[in-house]
């Protein structure tokens, strides 16, 4: 076996033999064929400084004999036999060896993972009631698994900082704190930015900050999600919900073109928070704090939850029947060339499908996206705000998205544009309209989840969802398709934003045979050729790349740099 | 499959039935003789007797919160309570202590908790699970309101029914 | 003399069943729930009164101001109808019902009709119209299951309850009530034959004929009352409520204390036939003759006397409701036709050769 495939070697684990490809860790061994080795300290995506003593298993190695005995007789499979070494090895930080032999679950293994839970736990305080992180912490899970069910230490435990300010969104324990270091090196190797360290060494570690440092860099959340207890939590989501009462949506960031994969955590439909998901092509185990935290808006005073009609200077609210039904009424006597259609890159591919198919219907003479820029940090922040401006040239056909606007503000100041209909965009505060441009107007639509200074003047508003409520697929910076899926139910009246292009088609005379977003996928799939043959279930959770764009996700570079030098597994 | 019930054999004597009715009316007249004759106590007059004195020591009445000997409100927020009420009957809200209150240490408290007395089942769950020995079954059992907000124990309301309960493990001491 | 008469009559119909009978109704009621309470070791009613006396009371103001609520979808008019039907007849039999012997001259009964045993079945098979229209105007499957029920029910052991007493007017060759209880007075009860001619073997042998009817009479009552064992028309496990589903507030009330009275109406045939209607024992204070004067007093003893008795028989009627299981309705059709007619019919016989031998 192994002579026909020289880089993959045999490993024995728990009395069974796998092939695993040379240099594999003999923790990603076990974890490959099943077997979970408890760890602390160890992350794939970090260095391993072993220093948790967690992931301690037997191990054996096949037998040296002495000069001048017989070599040991391998078996039929060409497996020689394994002596145990008496002592325990890390599993996090050795490689497999040819012919190497792992046991888990052996009496030693059994003893040496109590011992290290008895050690961990015996300074570690009882206040898993007022800790964040309890419901998910490994402590406690491995403590069930693996611990003594009871303390035998007597003393008093060491009395250490608790409740430290180390940066603007964390909040420190130190008494919970098992010294894993992980927090520690995601600063240093990762963020760029190593503020954190260890001092007082002994029986009185503790974590802190260097002298006149904070814990302020715009990744220092994902150093919350990486402690494997309660020790750094999150002042935006501490003490706000226990972790078992959350519904976890698994869906895409959309404050930039990155599109990195986060788990949404709701609970009644409120959105409590958000945490990356692993996808080694977008955003391998991370995402920024300032994406985050950006959903407090989803549940703001400032939500539209109905439809409002203006009626002379004051807006009403009104059923959309009659939100409809006014658009309608005054699109009728308008030419095609007198309405311009400004959707977003915020929107879905299926949104913008069916914005297409609305744009087509009335024959509108001008139709744009408005673009959102900034500065791209070098970590996972791209310079593209907008999460599917690659939807909006494969999907809407616009090759240069934005170039339209300003002929749309010159035609609306020379009368030749009388309405204007704006699908989930802010016109005045994002696309630099001004006021007195869209006064002019006849008629002016806006759909969006927020008040804003556009929607004042539109003739009609409509409430449409937010991104945590609705679904559809998005094309990121890279050209992989991705999913958004519905995390919770938009407030009061909204709609998501599909089904508000669908009824504007069907009120101002269109027809669709239309009820779901997967209708829209299926035809999305029918006529765009990129999206040929796709259906909703190959996307997956981590999104299929589709488009070659030869855009890079610069994290992912340095990443990739780290696992060829084997300085992390990835 | 059918399952055909062997009906036994019955004696002349059996068939007429009026022995059968007798022997019955034997039982439900012995009943009525011992009730009308007060040699067998039926039940407590509930209105004018009251369960108070007669309340075994480990009656399941309203939930209800309580204080320590220390004055401090022994909840922490854990929301354990709200995870295995099984009518769903509770809800909290937690807040963190600031900085200056006197138990800043324990950091995390109930800004509101409210049980709905219209769907508690008294099952007492709740106490059990308490890691903090805040939340006790009281002997409480007359629960009534004219309104469904009535019926809606607030906090206040709670350390009202709960008040101060001694004795108990004091896990936030001074070495705390 | 005629508008003395009716005065007489009147009188006796008020006092006698609008200040007699419906309070023994209501109190039937309040008994029924007391009983069954003890029975099944519980207080029952005790808040309203003394003993909880007044729940009748409180009852009856409870089905008055109920909301009386008619379903979209019924026969107005027979729906409406229904409940009298069932109420009115069962109050009609009590015209002929012997209460007492003579009060200040006037016989205590309110039609002193010669055919009193006739009328009272022909009366009160019509009750049955109640029902059946109630099961059927109701428009609705469980009230028609309730009505067809009844119906053969009622109309089977109407049968053997006719029969059952045909044996009796052989032996009193009379149909007067009046008179039955006179000659029960003077020779002894049907069903205890202990004084007067009644000693004689004659009296004894008959007793036994007399046995067998009263058997079937009161179980055939049971039935024609829909009371359990037998109140399959309106059983709950299986019917809702029968054909009094779709009825609320004071129309329930009428069915459900028509059966009531039903019972108390069954309960005075059955004391004036079998048990000597006002009469006590061994002949005590027996008037000479139907036609005799009596003193006050004894009037008035002789009514205690047949209030006294036909209480006895509710308290029987309500013991035996809470102690038998109800009948499946193939067990209930074959007691009324194979066994009760058939015997009933033999018991015709019987008392006919008996007495031919006799004589």
């Amino acid at each position: 076996m192994s002579e026909e495939k020289p880089d993959l070697i045999d490993v024995q684990i728990n009395g069974e033999w796998h092939s695993f490809p040379k240099g594999t860790r003999m923790i990603e061994a076990c974890r490959q064929v099943g077997v979970e080795v408890p760890h602390y300290c160890y992350h794939p995506k970090l260095t391993s400084p072993g220093n948790c003593r967690m992931c301690l298993v037997e191990m054996g190695m096949p037998p040296r004999p002495r000069p001048g005995d017989d070599p040991p007789e391998p078996d039929e499979d060409g497996h020689l036999p394994i002596s145990w070494i008496p002592r325990p090895a890390i599993a996090c930080a050795n490689t497999i060896a040819p012919n190497m032999g792992i046991r888990t679950e052996s009496e030693m293994t059994e003893e040496c993972r109590k011992g290290v839970m008895e050690l961990l736990l015996a300074n570690h305080p009882l206040d898993c009631p007022i800790c964040d992180q309890a419901g998910e912490c490994s402590l406690q899970e491995f403590s069930v698994e693996h611990g003594n069910g009871e303390s035998r230490f007597r003393e008093q435990k060491v009395k250490k900082p608790k409740n430290v300010d180390v940066g603007p969104r964390i909040r420190l324990d130190d008494e919970r704190c098992i010294m894993c270091s992980r927090c520690i090196r995601f600063t240093d190797e990762i963020a760029d930015d190593p503020v954190l360290g260890f001092t007082d060494r002994g029986s009185h570690t503790v974590l802190t900050v260097y002298p006149g440092k904070e814990l302020a860099n715009n990744y220092s959340l994902n150093t919350v999600d990486i402690c494997p207890v309660g020790a750094l939590t999150s002042n935006d989501f501490r003490f706000q919900m226990r972790v078992w009462f959350m519904k976890e949506v698994k869906t895409i960031d959309t404050n930039c073109a990155t599109g990195a994969n986060i788990t949404v955590y709701s609970r009644e439909d409120k959105i409590y928070r958000i945490t990356p998901r692993q996808n080694n092509d977008v955003n391998s185990d991370w995402m920024p704090d300032s994406h985050r935290l950006n959903f407090h808006w989803i549940e703001s005073e400032a939500r539209l939850t109905e439809p409002l009609v203006k009626d002379g200077d004051q807006h009403r609210s009104a059923s959309w029947q009659e939100a409809l039904a006014t658009t309608a009424d005054k699109l009728a006597g308008l030419e095609g060339s007198e309405i311009a259609v400004i959707a977003s890159a915020r929107m879905t591919n299926e949104e913008l499908l069916i914005t297409n198919r609305f744009v087509k219907h009335l024959e509108a003479g001008h139709v744009d996206t408005v673009p959102r820029t900034g500065e791209a940090d070098g970590y996972l922040i791209s310079a593209d705000r907008n999460p599917n401006t690659l939807g909006v040239k494969t999907v809407l056909g616009l090759d240069d998205p934005g170039s339209q606007l300003s002929a749309i503000q010159e035609g609306i100041e020379q009368g030749r544009i009388k309405a204007v209909i704006s699908l989930q965009e802010n016109l005045i505060e994002d696309a630099g309209f001004s006021a007195d441009t869209l006064k002019k107007l006849d008629f002016l639509l806006v759909s969006y989840p927020l008040a804003n200074p556009t929607a004042d003047l539109a003739d009609v508003v409509l409430p449409g969802a937010a991104w945590a409520e609705k679904s559809g697929t998005m094309l990121n910076i890279t050209g992989r398709l991705q999913r958004l899926n519905k995390a919770v139910d938009g407030p009061g009246l909204t709609l998501e934003p599909w089904e508000i292009v669908r009824d504007l088609i069907q009120a101002t005379g269109g027809g669709n045979g239309i009820y779901s977003v997967n209708d829209l996928f299926q035809q999305l799939a029918a006529e765009v050729s990129e999206f040929e043959g796709l259906t909703w279930g190959r996307i997956g959770d981590l999104g299929i790349p589709l488009i070659e764009t030869g855009e890079t996700i610069p994290l992912l570079e340095r990443e990739k740099e780290r696992i060829a030098k084997g300085l992390i597994v990835g | 499959m059918a399952i055909v019930v062997k009906r036994p054999k019955l004696k002349l004597w059996e068939q007429l039935y009026l022995p059968a009715i007798a022997k019955g009316m034997r039982v439900t007249l012995g009943h009525f003789f011992k009730i009308v004759s007060g040699k067998k106590k039926v039940t407590m007059q509930y209105p004018e007797e009251k369960w108070d004195e007669h309340l075994p020591e480990h009656y399941r009445g309203a939930p209800a919160l309580v204080t320590d000997e220390q004055d401090r409100e022994r909840c922490v927020a854990c929301q354990l309570c709200e995870f295995i009420c099984p009518p769903r009957a509770i809800t909290i809200k937690p807040e963190e202590i600031p900085s200056d209150d006197q138990w800043a240490k324990v950091e995390k408290r109930p800004k509101a908790f409210d049980i709905d007395m219209i769907r508690c089942i008294y099952c007492g769950l709740c106490e059990e699970v308490c890691p903090e020995q805040a939340i006790f079954l009281r002997k409480d059992y007359a629960i009534t309101g004219t309104s469904r907000e009535e019926m809606v124990h607030d906090k206040e309301k709670l350390y009202e029914i709960g008040g101060v309960r001694v004795g108990l493990v004091n896990k936030w001491n001074e070495l705390k | 003399m005629e508008w003395q008469i009716i005065i007489a009559a009147t009188i006796k119909i008020i006092v006698f069943v609008f200040l007699t009978t419906l309070p023994l109704v209501a109190m039937s009621v309040w008994a029924e729930r007391r009983v069954s309470a003890a029975i099944q070791d519980r207080v029952g009613p005790n808040r309203v009164g003394p003993f909880g006396l007044l729940q009748a009371v409180a009852d009856g103001i409870k089905f008055l101001l109920k909301e009386d609520f008619t379903p979209n979808h019924v026969r107005k008019g027979y729906f409406w109808l229904a409940p009298a039907l069932v109420m009115v007849p069962a109050l009609m039999t009590c015209a002929v019902l012997p209460f007492g012997s003579k009060l200040f001259g006037e016989k205590m009964v309110i039609a002193d009709l010669d055919v009193g045993p006739l009328f009272v079945f022909a009366v009160a098979s019509l009750s049955v119209y109640g029902i059946v229209l109630a099961g059927w105007a109701s428009n609705s499957k469980y009230p028609f299951l309730g009505g067809v029920r009844s119906t053969s029910q009622m109309i089977s052991y109407e049968i053997s309850l006719g029969l059952s007493i045909v044996p009796l007017l052989m032996i009193y060759g009379e149909l007067n009530l009046g008179s039955i209880v006179q000659y029960q007075a003077e020779n002894g009860w049907a069903l205890l034959p202990l004084w007067g001619e009644g000693l004689s073997a004659k009296g004894w042998i008959l007793a036994v004929p007399v046995f067998v009817s009263f058997i079937i009479f009161m179980t055939s009552m049971f039935a024609e009352t829909n009371r359990l064992p037998f109140d399959l028309p309106e059983c709950e496990t299986e019917l809702v409520a029968g054909y009094h589903t779709e009825y609320s507030s004071m129309k329930f009330a009428l069915f459900f204390l028509g059966e009531y009275a039903a019972m108390i109406i069954g309960s005075g045939l059955a004391v004036t036939l079998f048990l000597g209607g006002w009469s006590l024992p061994f002949g005590w204070l027996t008037p000479e003759s139907t036609e005799a004067a009596v003193p006050w007093w004894h009037g008035l003893i002789h009514i205690g006397t047949f209030f006294a008795k036909v209480i006895g028989l509710i308290l029987f009627f309500i013991v035996i409701r809470w102690t038998l299981p109800r009948f499946r309705y193939d067990q209930l059709m074959r007691l009324g036709w194979v066994f009760f007619f058939e015997i009933a019919l033999f018991n015709v016989v019987l008392t006919a050769l008996l007495l031919w031998w006799l004589s």
